[in-house]
């Protein structure tokens, strides 16, 4: 038998134990607390405890299971919000009421209901791993392809007729070249640690549009890319994760609250549920799968909660989908390893952090991609990570390997947060390595004026900055005209246009079109003020007009359906130009 | 199971090691008898094999190897509550101390508490009138929130912490049901004194729960403080339907006891010496703030921290404002210049008040106003570096505007004393500071709202303003 042996917070080991693997999934003690292997020696057996492990004791029995940790892939996963090892909460709640009992057991999917199957199938049909064998509305928006599990092909022997099934009904069979006949039911199992085969990776060619200008127009990321948002306290990531988990054009979003807040775990249900997706009219729960491990739940299933994320994802991808994974946050997923490490005695690196976090981080963000599926479809899997750096400093271990990893970078600064400057993204420190891959997909389906406006607006700022260095020592007032319209236009830029409200109809969320249409009208006034001043009139003339102040305004006054508007716009700078003149 | 052993195998600062052990848990209480007679508590940290690692709360002066005898109790500490405790004070383990002696018990609680199910919490959203300015108005305290006030040696978090709890005013149908629990951990006496003589004078004292565990109080007992007064929170709360604000000072001192835990342990220290689970840890005292479903009263935090050095990136302000929804930064520049509350509202935040401010809780205006104020606020400063490089005579009309402007919201709405101040006051006075500058620089504001809200010749007559500095257009700028 194989007893508990020693106990330190969620770190027991097992003594002379022979028959355990590495990386299975085990049971400890008279409450079945799940567990998992991570070191194996002939003296010992080190296993991390996903649940509390008070009031455990030396001697209570350690169970195999013989399997690893795994998630649970089925139709229900959609709507739905899970903790770290993929428990349902609602489910838990019903049963336990408010508290998360440690050695909780409930089923990962309701295994109860029935779900309405359409075969796709016949007898006599040679199937292999990945091929969509039926179909149901897994929600009004969603159609879920059941895929052939893992280890399994050969010829259909038996096929049920379309109806209702319960996921654990066998609803077709399957004979291999052995002569074995396999059963397919409607759920199947995957290691959360392993990634899911493909067929091969493309190119990252068509962007993942969010709505947020700057986003969008300055930073932006491709399908199957991953980017990274560090940001100290108080800067708006989780608020940002929440816009880009809104609105972004993937048509499945998976949601992993890692270490974060329970009441921003609520507050994120409480909205999905809510908000209507503006392209189906649905709430965007029904394409949306929460995971939520607060920072009070067990630190070992915080680990886990990142995996069972990408590893949904990546069961929808191999549907055919294309899904945005967001993870909120990296930093507290590291600082579960990290505590872990420090539990199992290792020789730590960088700040504690144990030396193999650049390989576990870089391994996750690699399970982004855009790919030929083994179902014969395209799907992909995006990820936006959080990142939340000790004391705002982005020199530290996560922030410094994330950034090796992924290719589109926002950086959120604590002085535009004060300011109440949202998104807070910094321009300067922030950059996007797709943007020449993209390139064409703006210049085919936008406008090709769209990269050359965004090249001016990154010129503009850049000079603003340069010149706030000599503003900072002498004041404005100083310099001359030209200068300072190059930082009212900027100022235009920064409020008018990068600056974006979440809270506000139109602004929450603003398509290319219109995008494009403000950078023009922008860029507009630009030229016909420089003229303005080439002529030498007075800049104040021009400040008095108020023309900045209502081309910043554009934003809200002019409506994401109506964009004709901006004609009016036009005629407004001629006319108050004119004017000056 | 009530085995008794006799004699231990080493003692190492708080922690004691005992061998020979059958069939104890993790993290269950121990009585530890001393020769003498007296009795002191401890908690086992780490079995391995038959080696149990105990930390002494009360630490382990005067503990030999031979002269003790260990009594397991065989499950984890707990608390004995009921609705008697309102208006007791207790020691950092929760026996009484104030002579009135034992508490009735309707039942016992782990002091650890479980985690809250996220699905099981209602989403906070009713404000707490706190009658503070730049609280209520920039900083809004929402009902099951948790708001740290972020502290350093010297300035009036106490002070603060005080007339919030004197003035805190529930809105809403059930007002009533409103208790005070106080949690103490490496306060000096004086302080402990200060806060029960400030409950005493407001009346509110038998709606108090006091655990104090005070700066010559055993290190270790710090660990259970919080927690004691949180499992006394909970049931409050959700067995009594009492809203529950808990006050907890200074978190500092609890950080500096985990400290000194873990490093008796031997554990790899991760930044400043301190554990890697502090985040883990402090996490769990505070997302014991907030509201669950079926039940009609509510958990709020204050907790208060120093920071030392006034270093906001410290690990332990830095940990807290990961976890904590918001913060609430006192600056040291405003209280030298005797401006009380002393607090730096650019730093200063509260996650929550977006859903619980505006048209049915506080006013339609109060987003866009606090948004403006903030956007203002931040030129002041800009405008002040400046001035500190070029001298204010040299600054532009604009500037000096906000230079003004920054002056009269500092003596007008940040300092406001103990004066107990009412939301739309807030507001009106909020909307009136705007008013000074000209209607332009209000970029962050919609058309309708001014309308309604924008006054300049007000501003004007009730700030008697430097007139040379009004500008009302630009045309005075130069060029």
């Amino acid at each position: 038998m194989n007893e508990v042996y020693s106990i330190n917070g969620p770190v027991i080991k097992v003594k002379n134990a022979k028959n355990f693997k590495i990386m299975e999934k085990v049971f400890v003690g008279k409450q079945k607390l799940l567990g998992e292997v991570i070191s194996i020696n002939d003296d010992h057996t080190v296993i991390q405890v996903y649940e509390s492990t008070t009031g455990l004791m030396r001697g209570e029995i350690v169970y195999n299971s013989g399997e690893a940790i795994s998630a649970v892939l089925g139709p229900g996963l959609l709507g739905n919000i899970f903790d770290g090892i993929q428990r349902p909460l609602h489910s838990i709640f019903k049963e336990n009421g408010p508290y998360i009992k440690p050695g909780t057991n409930v089923d990962c999917l309701d295994m109860e209901k029935t779900w309405d199957i359409t075969l796709k199938v016949k007898l006599g049909d040679y199937i292999r791993f990945g091929q969509i064998f039926a179909v149901t509305m897994e929600t009004s928006l969603i159609e879920h392809r059941l895929l052939v599990p893992k280890n399994v092909s050969g010829e259909v022997v038996m096929v049920k007729p379309n109806g209702s099934y319960k996921l654990e009904e066998v609803i077709v069979q399957v004979k291999d070249k052995n002569d074995v006949i396999h059963d397919l039911n409607m759920y199947q199992k995957w290691p959360i640690k392993e990634s899911r085969p493909i067929e091969n990776r493309l190119p990252l060619t068509i962007p993942l549009v969010s709505g947020q200008r700057v986003i969008d127009t300055l930073f932006p990321i491709a399908k199957g890319g991953s980017a990274a948002v560090p940001g100290g306290f108080g800067t708006g990531k989780t608020m940002m994760q929440h816009q880009f988990a809104k609105w972004c054009d993937a048509d499945i979003i998976v949601y992993i609250g890692c270490g974060e807040r329970g009441n921003e775990m609520t507050q994120t249900l409480d909205e999905f549920t809510e908000l209507i997706d503006p392209k189906s009219n649905k709430p965007l729960i029904e394409r949306t799968v929460l995971i939520a491990n607060t920072s009070n739940m067990p630190v070992a299933a915080r680990e886990a909660s990142i995996y069972t994320g990408v590893t949904i994802a990546e069961y929808y991808r191999d549907m055919g989908y294309h899904v945005a994974v967001m993870a909120d946050s990296t930093s507290r997923w590291a600082e579960a390893l990290r505590e872990i490490s420090g539990r199992l005695e290792e020789m730590p690196a960088e700040e504690g952090f144990p030396a193999y976090l650049p390989s576990r981080i870089s391994q996750f963000y690699e399970r982004a991609g855009y790919v030929n599926t083994l179902s014969n479809s395209t799907g992909s899997v995006s990820i936006v990570g959080a990142i939340s750096p000790q004391g705002a400093d982005f020199s530290e271990p996560v922030t410094q390997n994330t950034k090796r990893f992924v290719r589109a970078f926002w950086a959120l600064d604590k002085e535009l947060a004060y300011a109440r400057h949202y998104a807070a993204i910094n321009w300067n420190l922030s950059y996007s390595e797709y943007i020449g891959d993209l390139s064409k997909w703006y210049n085919k389906n936008i406008s090709p004026e769209f990269l050359e406006y965004r090249q001016r607006f990154i010129t503009i700022l850049a000079e603003e900055n340069k010149l706030m260095e000599i503003v900072k020592l002498i004041g404005k007032d100083v310099l001359p005209s030209d200068q300072k319209l190059v930082l009212e236009i900027a100022r235009v830029i920064r409020v008018g246009y990068l600056q974006q409200s979440a809270f506000h109809k139109d602004d929450t969320f603003v398509p290319l079109e219109k995008q494009l249409k403000m950078m023009k009208l922008i860029l507009y006034l630009e030229r016909a003020a420089s003229v303005i001043v080439k002529e030498g009139k007075a800049f104040s003339l021009l400040v008095r007009s108020n023309v900045f102040e209502k081309v910043i305004k554009v934003k809200y006054e002019i409506p994401n359906d109506n964009l004709d508007l901006f004609e009016d716009y036009y005629k407004m700078i001629d006319e108050t130009l004119s004017a000056i003149k | 199971m009530n085995l008794q052993y006799i004699g231990l195998k080493e003692i190492n600062g708080p922690l004691i090691f005992l061998d020979n052990v059958k069939n104890i848990g993790f993290e269950e209480m121990v009585e530890i008898r001393l020769e003498n007679g007296t009795v002191r508590h401890g908690r086992v940290v780490e079995i391995t094999g038959d080696l149990a690692a105990i930390l002494v709360f009360e630490g382990t002066r005067d503990l030999s190897l031979t002269n003790t005898v260990i009594k397991f109790s065989g499950k984890p500490m707990e608390i004995g509550l009921s609705k008697n405790v309102l208006g007791r004070v207790f020691n950092g383990i929760g026996t009484p101390i104030d002579g009135l002696g034992p508490v009735y018990v309707d039942e016992y609680r782990d002091i650890n508490g479980e985690p809250l199910n996220p699905v099981s919490r209602l989403y906070p959203k009713n404000y707490i009138n706190t009658g503070i300015s730049s609280i209520d108005g920039l900083t809004t305290l929402i009902r099951g929130q948790k708001l740290p006030i972020f502290s350093g040696s010297g300035l009036p978090h106490n002070d603060l912490a005080v007339q919030i709890v004197k003035q805190a005013k529930l809105t809403g149908s059930d007002s009533g049901k409103f208790a005070v629990i106080f949690a103490a951990m490496g306060v000096t006496n004086d302080v402990a004194n200060y806060f029960k003589r400030s409950f005493e004078e407001a009346g509110v004292l038998d709606n108090v729960v006091m655990f104090l565990n005070l700066s010559n109080d055993p290190i270790i007992e710090r660990l259970l403080t919080p927690r004691c007064a949180l499992t006394t929170a909970e049931y409050l709360a959700y067995k009594h339907d009492m809203h529950i604000l808990v006050v907890m000072t200074d978190m500092t001192a609890y950080c500096e006891a985990l400290r000194e835990f873990s490093s008796s342990k031997g554990e790899i220290p991760g930044r400043k010496g301190y554990p890697g689970y502090l985040y883990s840890d402090l996490a769990s005292l505070f997302e014991r703030a907030g509201i669950v479903k079926n039940a009609n009263g509510s958990v709020t935090q204050i907790p208060i921290l120093t920071m030392p050095n006034d270093d906001i990136t410290h690990p332990i302000p830095d940990l807290t404002g990961y976890i904590t929804e918001g913060q609430i930064v006192l600056d040291r520049d405003l209280h030298q210049q005797g401006i009380y509350p002393p607090i730096g509202v650019l730093p200063s935040l509260s996650r929550l008040m977006k859903d619980g401010i505006g048209a049915g809780y506080t006013r339609a205006d109060h987003q866009p106003l606090m948004n403006q104020l903030f956007a203002s606020y931040a030129k002041v400063m800009d405008a002040r570096s400046l001035a500190s490089v070029i001298g204010e005579d040299e600054l532009s009309q604009s500037d000096k505007s906000y230079i003004q402007f920054g002056k009269y919201f500092e003596k007008y709405f940040i300092s406001q004393g103990y004066i107990n101040r009412d939301i739309t006051d807030t507001l009106d006075l909020g909307w009136k500071l705007l008013s000074i500058f000209p209607r332009e620089e209000l970029d962050r504001t919609d058309e309708k709202i001014l309308n309604e809200y924008y006054n300049h010749s007000e501003a004007v007559a009730t700030f008697d303003l430097d007139k040379s500095v009004i500008i009302k257009e630009l045309s005075n700028e130069e060029m």
